[in-house]
């Protein structure tokens, strides 16, 4: 993360677009996402429809949370 | 506005080198007062064609072509670095920087870093970064270590944000130690260091700031990689140089630019950085260069946001007051 101000952040700026982060970013964002949700980031998922904004961020998260479909 | 093909980058050899030496004089000798330039020397294309062109504009006698190879350059760097010094009739000195490199910590540094991420790499493992493919999917660009064990198994992991940047940052050493050792020659004897980046390399930032990136003139950054090679073919460059695949020459593994940092083989990236330039949509660079429009709207994506990164690269030191 680059030292932006969150509160100039809405929900469905692209995180890339804004300079809010960079591919060493996206690095850093990935990393955290597994430590503090528990879930891991497989290679195909890290695409900007999962990690370029808060609002493709939450349904990423919540769906690799939910319990895989029986 | 023509169409785009190979075409839209020829350029009349005769003229770009007139060209380019008369900056190259006007650089040295009247702007810096220098007495000639050092080159550092790969044995790849474009550092052979700065140094005929700087032999051109100066006198063979007023360049040295530095060799500055190390424990993991390929095992035909320095042959072909006297090679392309020889073709010119210019002089070269050989610096083995590897001890340096040792003292400074470089390999340890960065083996250390590796083993953040895979515990058991260590002597005789040899390694390489590479980066997902820009044109198969929209997959962020994140780079993997690939390692080879010394009984050749191979390992891919993605590494960590902390063992990337440390990496990065220990084998950025190695172009680091180069410049500082060109920089010694130029001193001695009140010469000019030439930078040997192409466009692509400058314009997307594919350089270390302070390593391969200092130099006080650099008489090919405006042309494209295919035109390098041209004007390698008028200059009378060996064909084994010509003929050769880029290559980073940084890692223990071979490594082609194409797999480390640009999208696509060099030609195809000089075509769709010159549409990019030049406004050509990217239904029209996919025609020419045989790929999808989907596939070239990824790859105008990838060079923008690699022109952002690389703003910090070319940024002057800031001051308060300019």
């Amino acid at each position: 993360m680059m030292g932006q101000e969150s509160s100039t952040l809405s929900r469905d700026d692209s995180f890339l677009d804004a300079g809010i982060i960079d591919s060493t970013g996206v690095l850093e964002l990935i990393v955290f996402l597994e430590d503090a949700f528990g879930i891991q980031v497989e290679d195909e998922e890290m695409v900007p429809s999962n990690l370029d904004s808060i609002a493709n961020l939450i349904p990423f998260i919540r769906s690799k949370q939910a319990p895989a479909a029986v | 506005m023509p169409g785009l093909s190979p075409e839209s980058l020829k350029i009349d050899c005769v003229e770009a080198t007139g060209r380019i030496t008369a900056f190259i004089r006007a650089a040295v000798i009247e702007r810096f007062h220098k007495r000639g330039v050092v080159v550092g020397v790969s044995g790849g294309v474009d550092s052979s064609v700065c140094t005929a062109l700087c032999a051109r504009a100066l006198g063979a006698d007023r360049v040295l072509a530095l060799f500055t190879p190390e424990g993991e350059s390929g095992s035909e760097t320095l042959r072909l670095s006297r090679l392309a010094a020889a073709s010119q009739d210019v002089e070269g000195v050989l610096e083995d920087i590897t001890p340096i490199l040792e003292a400074a910590g470089c390999y340890r540094r960065r083996d250390e870093a590796i083993r953040a991420a895979i515990p058991e790499y260590g002597a005789g493992w040899r390694c390489k970064i590479v980066l997902p493919s820009v044109i198969d999917d929209d997959r962020y660009r994140i780079f993997s270590l690939v390692a080879m064990s010394p009984d050749g198994r191979s390992v891919k992991k993605r590494l960590p944000p902390d063992s990337y940047l440390g990496v990065v940052a220990a084998s950025n050493f190695k172009q680091r130690t180069r410049k500082m050792v060109e920089y010694y020659h130029a001193d001695r004897l009140n010469y000019a260091v030439a930078g040997t980046p192409n466009r692509l390399e400058y314009d997307q930032g594919f350089f270390v700031k302070g390593g391969d990136g200092l130099a006080d003139v650099k008489p090919i950054a405006h042309l494209y990689k295919t035109q390098v090679y041209a004007l390698a073919d008028y200059l009378g460059i060996p064909d084994e140089i010509r003929s050769r695949p880029p290559t980073t020459d940084t890692y223990s593994l071979p490594q082609g630019q194409d797999e480390f940092f640009f999208s696509l083989p060099y030609d195809k990236m000089d075509l769709c950085l010159y549409a990019l330039d030049h406004q050509y949509p990217a239904e029209e660079t996919a025609t020419a260069l045989g790929l999808g429009p989907e596939q070239i709207e990824r790859v105008y994506r990838d060079i923008r946001s690699k022109r952002k990164a690389a703003r910090y690269l070319h940024a002057a030191p800031l001051l308060l007051e300019e």
